[in-house]
């Protein structure tokens, strides 16, 4: 079983990568939205791409509101 | 359909309306390729009684108020139903907002009792609610394990004894819906029982609904245009709901075949996206196939220029309405202005676009355009039983638009000052700027406040210049009198502003520059905005995605001054 920290340092190299900015330059408490500079669109896109990783479901209304990375992680990990 | 008439309240209709159809299916809930569960309306009735039982044994009555905080979904409908059968009072709140700005609207409207989704819960739990007069929390969708606190889950929240139907009267509070305008003071509409009826009467005949007839709702249902589409309008013709638990545009896609959708509300924005895509999909067609449909879209359009036919459209453009299922009549659009060339779009592949003016205060629609003929360039005509008139005309015509009709809601919670300001001789005045042509259609030409006077005297209105900008690789763009970002005691001099949100990646080069310049130019020299600001925030939005320009003014008067306005 992955860690919290595991799974949030997964999503942050899965957001840099699909992103194409420096895994450096994002860390757990920022908010995805300000710092990768997407709208809900691509939000929604990014989940996508990290219900495929992590090979579960992530409801929308689950996500809804969720805007930093380690909120968004939790919500991965409740359904590892 | 029911003979609404007849009826004193929503919760005697909807009484009506489970009688009547007890077999047929009024909600279908489906999440992705999975459909979680259908009801017929006989068990629609028995699941909104055993809440009302539960509400009831928590001591909530006739006149009391209860929330819904959830996202599209069955429950919603349920709850809203118990809360009538109890005679209660609903207060939708928008889902989209914070967990801070739902406590605040909670509070304002003194509700009892709050039906919420999970999700949302955890996040409002966490917060002070003392505030607030909430007694009573129903949480659905909460997972096994999850910490309630004082929550009680749905699944639990039933009443042992029978619940007790408690009958309103016509001039009674049904709904108090919070209109644009969450920043600062919130404005509820108090919507009563007769503003509903008469509104679902008045609209009911122009989009039927029928057992068997389907309508796909993915706008907010605390949004007036999904409440009566989604809700009043199918329920009182035996129709059927069908909720998607998801928004990805694949999977509304699907939902239109799978479930043969007659009817689906959207807002301008996600009609404009359906619009590219399908734009993308023609030019991707081998040049013979798209010389043909060509040929198609321009037989058609002269045969529903002066009224649609429907039949004549499926046949000639099968494809195309096959992808929309094949049996939609019409695609409700709302909550913003839509662009002639869009509605022309749509128009001339026989798609029907119900597009029409209206806001919360008036319970949904004022005007429609009954497309007969075809008229993009105007909003329509009023709906049976709904009085327009322009207040102070100008020498073009142009003054706010003002309503009177049984559907005006009753007033503003606890706000008897701007009630008296918004509803004057009994005529609702919209702040809306608008002008009624020789036909009778009305234009919509801009808000009151956000628009200047030109040194020739020529009024402009940011709204009836943007389309001008549309097509650009901006983000999101918007017009602003540049005296409404920055307040200034003068009348003369005024300016237009673009503001412009654009993606980092394309930061406005020299060439996007000059597309902007280019697009100025088209545009008489009186109407060109003088600059433009780049903005890097999104753009503050209602539920309906309409640009909440009041906030989005506020906060650039904030942060910049008029230093920042690059001039064009």
């Amino acid at each position: 079983m992955k860690t919290l920290d595991q799974t949030t340092d997964e999503i942050l190299g899965l957001a840099a990568q699909h992103f194409k900015i420096p895994r450096e330059e994002l860390a757990p408490g920022d908010d995805f939205y300000k710092k990768l500079k997407i709208d809900s669109l691509r939000a929604l896109e990014l989940i996508t791409r990290l219900e495929n990783h992590f090979g579960i479901e992530l409801p929308d209304y689950e996500v809804q509101g969720v805007t930093d990375f380690r909120t968004l992680a939790s919500r991965i990990q409740a359904r590892l | 359909m029911l003979d609404l008439s007849q009826y004193e309240s929503l919760g005697a209709a909807l009484n009506a309306a489970v009688e009547r159809w007890p077999e047929e299916i009024c909600l279908i809930e489906a999440d992705r390729e999975e459909e979680r569960g259908r009801l017929t309306y006989r068990e629609f009735r028995d699941a909104a009684q055993g809440i009302a039982a539960g509400l009831q044994e928590n001591g909530f009555g006739a006149g009391d108020r209860a929330a819904i905080l959830m996202s599209n979904q069955s429950k919603w409908l349920i709850s809203a139903y118990a809360i009538f059968y109890c005679g209660g009072v609903l207060v939708p709140l928008d889902y989209k907002l914070s967990a801070a700005e739902h406590a605040a609207l909670a509070a304002h409207s003194k509700a009892r009792v709050l039906i919420v989704e999970y999700p949302i819960w955890r996040a409002l739990s966490q917060i002070d609610l003392s505030a607030t007069r909430v007694e009573t929390v129903v949480v659905t969708e909460a997972p096994a394990h999850a910490e309630l606190g004082r929550a009680i889950r749905w699944e639990e929240f039933r009443g042992a004894t029978k619940a007790e139907f408690r009958p309103r009267q016509r001039r009674n509070a049904a709904c108090i819906v919070y209109s644009s305008g969450t920043g600062g003071r919130p404005k509820g509409c108090v919507l009563t029982h007769e503003n509903y009826l008469e509104q679902c009467a008045a609209v009911a005949p122009l989009w039927p609904f029928w057992p068997g007839a389907r309508y796909l709702s993915i706008i907010p249902t605390n949004h007036a245009i999904d409440f009566m589409g989604g809700f009043i309008m199918p329920f009182t013709g035996g129709g059927t709901v069908v909720h998607l638990r998801t928004l990805r545009p694949e999977y509304i896609r699907e939902a239109f075949t799978r479930y043969k959708i007659t009817y689906m509300a959207v807002v301008p924005l996600i009609l404009k996206n359906l619009e590219r895509g399908l734009r993308e999909r023609f030019a991707a067609l081998p040049p013979a196939k798209r010389q043909m449909l060509n040929a198609l879209v321009r037989v058609n359009r002269a045969a529903t220029r002066g009224r649609p036919r429907l039949w004549l459209s499926r046949l000639l453009l099968k494809d195309i309405h096959a992808a929309f299922g094949g049996e939609l009549r019409a695609l409700l659009v709302g909550g913003a202005f839509t662009e002639p060339k869009t509605l022309e779009f749509f128009h001339e592949l026989g798609i029907q676009i119900a597009n029409g003016y209206g806001c919360t205060e008036a319970c949904t629609a004022i005007t429609v355009n009954d497309l007969r003929p075809f008229r993009p360039d105007t909003l329509g005509k009023p709906v049976t039983g709904m009085q327009v008139r322009i207040v102070n005309p100008g020498a073009d015509g142009v003054g706010e638009v003002a309503v009177r009709s049984k559907t005006v809601m009753s007033h503003y919670l606890d706000d008897p000052e701007l009630t008296a300001e918004t509803i004057v001789d009994g005529w609702l005045m919209t702040g809306d700027l608008g002008k009624i042509d020789a036909s009778g259609h009305l234009r919509l030409l801009g808000r009151k406040k956000n628009m200047i006077v030109t040194a020739e005297g020529k009024n402009i209105y940011p709204e009836d210049i943007e389309n001008v900008f549309e097509g650009l690789p901006l983000k999101e763009f918007c017009v602003f009198a540049a005296n409404y970002l920055w307040p200034q005691r003068t009348m003369t001099g005024e300016q237009l502003v673009l503001v412009a949100r654009v993606d980092p990646a394309h930061s406005l080069n020299g060439a996007m520059r000059s597309e902007l310049e280019r697009c100025n130019q088209r545009l008489l020299p009186y109407k060109r905005v003088s600059g433009y600001i780049l903005w890097d925030q999104d753009f503050p939005r209602t539920a309906s995605l309409k640009i909440k320009r009041n906030l989005l003014a506020e906060e650039i008067g904030r942060q910049l001054d008029r230093s920042a306005v690059q001039p064009l």
